[in-house]
């Protein structure tokens, strides 16, 4: 975790929770378009390429014909989960997607952006947003979470 | 005058409030323009270029003359806001503009005698000799006096947020139409927003007395509908502007969120939203039109709607006795008011032959005289009207004037969605025709002109009498027009006069008319003029209005404060700061550090008081006598993999890859399709199907992109995959003649002796415990290696390297001057996008036999190689070494030849060396290497700098160190 | 801000998409003379009207495809896959 970001900070109110995600492995694999591992979330970016999350230290099994890319970035990104009944609105301050659940559903997950930080958008729950950024804009993005959170007190 | 009881504010909330330093009082759901009629003040402006006494015309929307400064102090300040739209709050300050040193006395209003010397465009016929005075004397004092308002003195301290949203149904508008419209979108299904820009939601109704809707009382009916709306989950933003239409039905709203509360600053001041709809309804509503007729704009004549709205909303006497000039029957509902309100209606004089209708009716049923057929040809008064004169040859002694030609839908949003607009005959109005988007146009802003045409099926209305008519142009009056000036745009001072001038002068074009006369061109962007001027030209010309057509509708509908689109991008926020894993070490160690792009790097690391060049040298040094230690991070890193990987190089890179074996390392020379080098970088073979490509930082994204591009779109068939990895190693240079002693220790798993590692090379091994490719690579020209670690690992490894001992921390300057001193050179630096490998020395890196990669076909070109004189790389010294030279000068032949010189190249980098002990520096100079040896001149404004040209390299040409 | 069909993803707004040029324009360096090379280099059609565009959902699925869009009222008549003909 870059210094600069200080996770043990508590969250903003009651009902609004901003903390970094759990260490964990992330792999991106290019090929095929689908495949099977077990313990992996896979959130698919694009038709050939998947992000995938799994406990850290660990290298997914997979059973995917080859030829494939996979490349371990666990250290270019940080995870962090927006959770509450403002989620949505504070995300939509930067990010200009449709986050109605009809048009985001719990599972959906994209690349987008958020404000001048490109991020992946992962909708775990329907008030639970899990954020993947390159870790130099993990501040920048913490920061204005921050900031937009003093509108939803 | 404050009426004892009647319209919505309320008296038992009374508000203190300051304007132009004298205090006085107001009520909850005043605007300050009423609040000032209620106290009797009637003077509220200066005209913009003749500085003549304005008054207050309108109640909301379209006010031209009521323009203030408001803020309690200038880092709350903002300029040209309208009385009529700001309301109330306790504590407010407001000041007049355009005025000096008051609004009573004001010294422009010299130039309102001198009106003769001013018409419109006069600045570009007058004030021209003599020459020199143009610059010196008139121009500036002619800026000075144009502008309304002042900017404020201090930075804007309120904050602004943003947000995206998206529904089914955007209603504009919440008036009766729009208030209709989005309850039927609701009670259909799907999402609605419905946004006003007034305070309270109903629009016309705020001011209804007379009509029954569903049997109920106007008042009544909305605030049942309001709360159907909440019951809806309608989302409803008041004190919000739609003041922009983008493309694919996406609207800019500006709300505004506690301006009116007049607090200190706690939450955010407004939001920006951007609102993406499935269908936009646009309910706008219509705005009224003056009567274009000599002098009149006098304090106290006002729009008749307007004076109603004022006596029926808020409870406000304008006056004790008016006049009525009107061309719409509307005037007579508001001369009805009025006179029920205790005002003395002198006469209603009309400009039609003939009206009649239920208000005509009924103000004669009341008693009130009626003059068909009569126009206003004069008015009498200084700070405030005291009378008129009719056509009829009447002088009517009154304190205000009420004046109506009618009612103009307001169709900018409906055109800023390039809808088009459509002349009705009939009504002399344009209307929305066919759309461009999914948009549709309801109630007054579609023309409808009635209550009951406007909430459209389903509703009821009663007791409302019907109400036409209207009148487009200048007001036939009979004078000599010479001496007069009627008033078209209050705002920026065009008269009718003007419009004329400006056809006599040959402008045909609306677009020219309307820049040549400024009319429309201020901050009310025309609201109440531009369809009178429209018929000004219509007549002059003799062209039919629909013929002519508008100008073009163009964002912001009204002005919108810049901190509102700034959003959170503003002090810190501005932009991603990017700092690398090992900045934090660098900061405490008291880097200076540098932007690069987005990136902070550290620039150089000073002992105790140590300037920049006494660092640097210091560094230079110490890297080349020991060992120095340097943060990389920010390198662009793209991992490529898959079987196809090296044919893809290949294709792409000037270099041949495919004999490249795993472990080795190729410095690779990236072209545009034209042949110009675009990026650089060393690129490692970790496996047969693996790389490890590096980019400049700078390049890294627009590399990817390519790389992209190629592959998706030209080479599909390709197996092979992109994935960037800038941010997940950190690297970490070691460089100096003794790193591999102080490295050595730290790694295991790999032979980094000579023999073993020859530069070029790369190992996955462990340093410091920790996972590492290590590159054995060089960028000072030293023995030198790039240890990349998983960034998390990245400061602690840093810190055992440093620990070790023996090394000096260097940042980028040093990394400047040292690959300088060996001629190594920085794409974007040496290069500027038109630089061909051989320009900068790099032909040998070309894969000659290769039949294809990009930029190839370019380089062949005939006209390439007909170039004979293309600038070339090479090396300058000065003849006195002390001097360096500055980056981006010239080199000439003869410093003495006639201006312009001939240039023959420039200094792309200038260091100092302490290498050296002296000045080097790299330059692209035409025919350079033939010119090696020769001398030059560098001509600067003090003086001449005497130059020579060398090889592109300065020490160790061998390169003898770095292979050690 | 535009919306825009990405053949992939669906409607998205505008700034996920970077803009690539006019389509369909072959690149065969080995055929080109210089004229016709010069030309792939550095002219396009600029048409007023029906103009068949590549995009990049580069905030976004990464691919590139292939669209439709009149010049004049920025609709976008169709989105299609790279490699495929216009329709």
């Amino acid at each position: 975790m870059p210094d600069s970001v200080n996770l043990s900070n508590p969250p903003r109110s009651g009902d609004l929770r901003a903390r970094a995600a759990a260490p964990m492995a992330r792999f991106s694999l290019r090929g095929p378009e689908s495949f099977a591992a077990e313990g992996v979330t896979a959130l698919r970016l694009g038709p050939d390429e998947f992000l995938l999350l799994l406990p850290e230290g660990e290298t997914p099994a997979l059973a995917v014909p080859e030829p494939y890319s996979l490349v371990d970035i666990s250290h270019r990104q940080i995870g962090i989960v927006l959770e509450g009944p403002a989620a949505a609105d504070m995300l939509n301050a930067g990010c200009p997607l449709d986050l109605d659940e009809r048009a985001f559903p719990v599972g959906m997950a994209t690349r987008t952006l958020f404000m001048k930080a490109d991020i992946v958008l992962w909708r775990v729950a329907e008030q639970k947003f899990h954020i993947e950024v390159w870790r130099s804009f993990a501040p920048y993005v913490w920061s204005l979470l921050e900031v937009i959170g003093l509108e939803y007190t | 005058m404050r009426l004892a009881s009647g319209g919505r504010v309320d008296r038992a909330k009374p508000l203190s409030f300051v304007f132009d330093g004298k205090r006085y009082t107001g009520f909850q759901g005043d605007t300050v323009a009423s609040a000032l009629l209620a106290n009797g003040v009637h003077l509220v402006g200066r005209s913009f270029k003749y500085h003549r006494p304005r008054g207050i015309m309108a109640a909301g929307a379209g006010e031209p003359n009521a323009l203030f400064g408001i803020g309690r102090d200038e880092a709350h300040y903002t300029p040209n806001l309208t009385a009529s739209q700001v309301m109330l709050y306790d504590g407010l300050v407001a000041e007049s503009q355009n005025r000096s040193p008051s609004l009573e006395r004001d010294t422009g209003s010299l130039i309102d005698r001198l009106w003769r010397f001013f018409p419109a465009g006069f600045y570009y016929k007058t004030f021209m000799w003599p020459r020199k005075a143009w610059t010196k004397l008139f121009e500036p004092r002619i800026r000075e006096m144009a502008g309304l308002g002042r900017a404020p003195k201090a930075p804007d301290a309120a904050r602004y947020g943003q947000i995206y949203a998206h529904c089914e149904t955007l209603v504009i508008g919440a008036g009766p139409a729009g208030i209709a419209a989005a309850l039927r979108a609701a009670a259909a299904g799907g999402r609605v927003i419905l946004c006003d820009e007034q305070a309270e939601f109903g629009g016309s109704l705020l001011a209804e007395n007379v009509a029954k809707i569903d049997g109920l009382p106007a008042s009544d009916w909305l605030a049942l509908s309001v709360a159907e709306l909440q019951r809806l989950n309608v989302k409803m933003l008041p004190r919000s502007v739609a003041f922009g239409y983008f493309p694919h039905n996406m609207v800019g709203i500006a709300q505004d969120l506690t301006d009116y509360l007049g607090e200190p600053d706690t939450g955010i001041r407004g939001r920006l939203w951007q609102v993406r709809a499935g269908e936009v309804v646009v309910a706008t509503g219509a705005l009224e039109r003056p009567m274009v007729f000599p002098d009149n704009d006098r304090p106290g004549i006002m729009l008749a709607d307007s004076a109603r709205v004022f006596v029926e909303r808020y409870g406000v006497k304008p006056g004790t006795r008016a006049v009525v000039f009107t061309a719409h029957d509307e005037a007579y509902r508001a001369a009805l008011a009025l006179h029920e309100a205790g005002v003395e209606i002198a006469v209603i004089a009309d400009l039609r032959e003939a009206p009649a209708g239920g208000w005509v009716d009924k103000a004669r049923a009341a008693g009130l005289l009626v003059r068909p057929g009569t126009v206003v040809t004069e008015t009498s008064g200084h700070l405030r009207v005291t009378g008129v004169t009719l056509s009829t040859g009447e002088v009517v002694s009154c304190d205000l004037v009420l004046m109506s030609g009618g009612f103009t839908p307001s169709v900018h949003l409906f055109s800023q969605s390039r809808g088009k607009l459509k002349f009705d005959e009939a009504l002399q109005i344009f209307v929305p025709g066919e759309p461009a988007e999914a948009t549709r146009a309801v109630g007054a802003a579609a023309g409808a002109q009635t209550l009951a045409a406007a909430l459209g099926e389903g509703y009821t209305v009663a007791d409302l009498p019907d109400s036409g008519g209207g009148f487009l142009g200048a007001v036939p009056h009979g004078r000599d027009p010479a001496t007069v000036r009627a008033f078209v745009d209050f705002q920026n001072d065009v008269t009718a006069k003007d419009l004329k001038l400006a056809m006599l002068e040959g402008f045909r074009s609306i677009e020219h008319v309307k820049r040549y006369t400024t009319t429309g061109m201020a901050t009310d962007q025309g609201k109440t003029s531009n369809m009178n001027a429209l018929g000004i030209v219509s007549e002059a010309l003799g062209v039919p209005i629909p013929a002519i057509g508008t100008t073009t509708f163009r964002m912001p509908y009204t002005p919108i404060p810049f901190g509102l689109f700034a959003g959170y991008a503003r002090g810190e926020l501005f932009d991603p700061v990017r700092e690398t894993p090992i900045h934090s070490w660098a900061k405490e160690r008291g880097a200076v550090f540098e932007d690069v792009g987005q990136w902070k790097r550290a620039r150089y690391f000073p002992n105790g008081d140590e300037d920049m060049n006494a660092a640097v040298t210091r560094e230079c040094k110490a890297v080349r006598a020991g060992c120095g230690i340097f943060d990389a991070s920010t390198l662009g890193k793209i991992e490529i993999v898959g079987p196809d990987a090296a044919e893809f190089l290949n294709r792409m890179y000037v270099n041949t890859w495919t004999k490249l074996k795993p472990g080795k390392l190729r410095y690779g020379v990236l072209l545009r399709e034209d042949g110009f080098v675009l990026d650089d970088g060393v690129v490692g073979r970790m496996a047969e199907d693996r790389f490890h490509v590096t980019t400049t930082t700078g390049g890294a994204p627009r590399v990817l992109a390519m790389m992209e591009d190629y592959l998706q779109t030209e080479w599909p068939e390709l197996k092979v995959w992109l994935t960037s990895t800038t941010e997940q190693w950190a690297v970490i240079a070691v460089q100096g003649p003794k790193a591999r002693e102080i490295l050595q220790h730290l790694v295991e798993g790999a032979d980094i002796s000579n023999a073993a590692f020859p530069h070029m090379s790369v190992a996955e091994c462990k340093v410091a415990g920790v996972p590492a490719r290590l590159f054995r690579v060089s960028f000072t020209g030293e023995l030198g290696f790039e240890v990349n670690v998983p960034a998390d690992h990245g400061r602690a490894v840093w810190e055992a390297i440093f620990a070790s001992g023996g090394t000096t921390p260097y940042g980028t300057e040093t990394m400047h001057v040292l690959r300088a001193e060996k001629g190594y050179i920085i794409v974007g630096q040496e290069t500027d996008g038109t630089a061909t490998p051989d320009d900068v020395g790099l032909s040998w890196a070309i894969g000659k036999t290769k039949p294809d990669y990009v930029g190839k076909r370019a380089l062949a070109r005939a006209s390439m190689a007909a170039q004979d004189d293309r600038k070339q790389l090479v090396g300058v010294l000065t003849e006195d070494p002390g001097i360096v030279l500055e980056e981006g000068a010239h080199l000439v032949a003869d410093p003495n030849q006639p201006v312009p010189m001939k240039m023959l190249g420039h200094i792309t980098s200038s260091y100092w060396s302490g290498t050296l002990d002296r000045s080097i520096a790299l330059a692209m100079v035409r025919k350079g290497r033939s010119r090696i040896g020769e001398s030059f001149t560098v001509p600067l404004p003090d003086r001449n700098v005497k130059v020579t040209l060398t090889e592109p390299v300065f020490f160790d040409p061998e390169g003898v160190r770095i292979n050690a | 801000m535009l919306l825009i069909d990405c053949p992939y993803c669906g409607k998205r707004p505008e700034i996920e998409f970077s803009y690539g040029g006019e389509a369909h324009i072959a690149r065969a360096p080995k055929d080109a003379t210089d004229k016709e090379w010069t030309a792939f280099l550095y002219q396009r059609g600029n048409a007023r009207g029906e103009h068949a565009e590549r995009w990049r959902h580069v905030r976004g699925c990464g691919k590139f495809f292939n669209a439709v869009r009149n010049t004049v009222t920025d609709h976008f008549l169709t989105t299609y896959k790279a490699g495929e003909k216009r329709p």
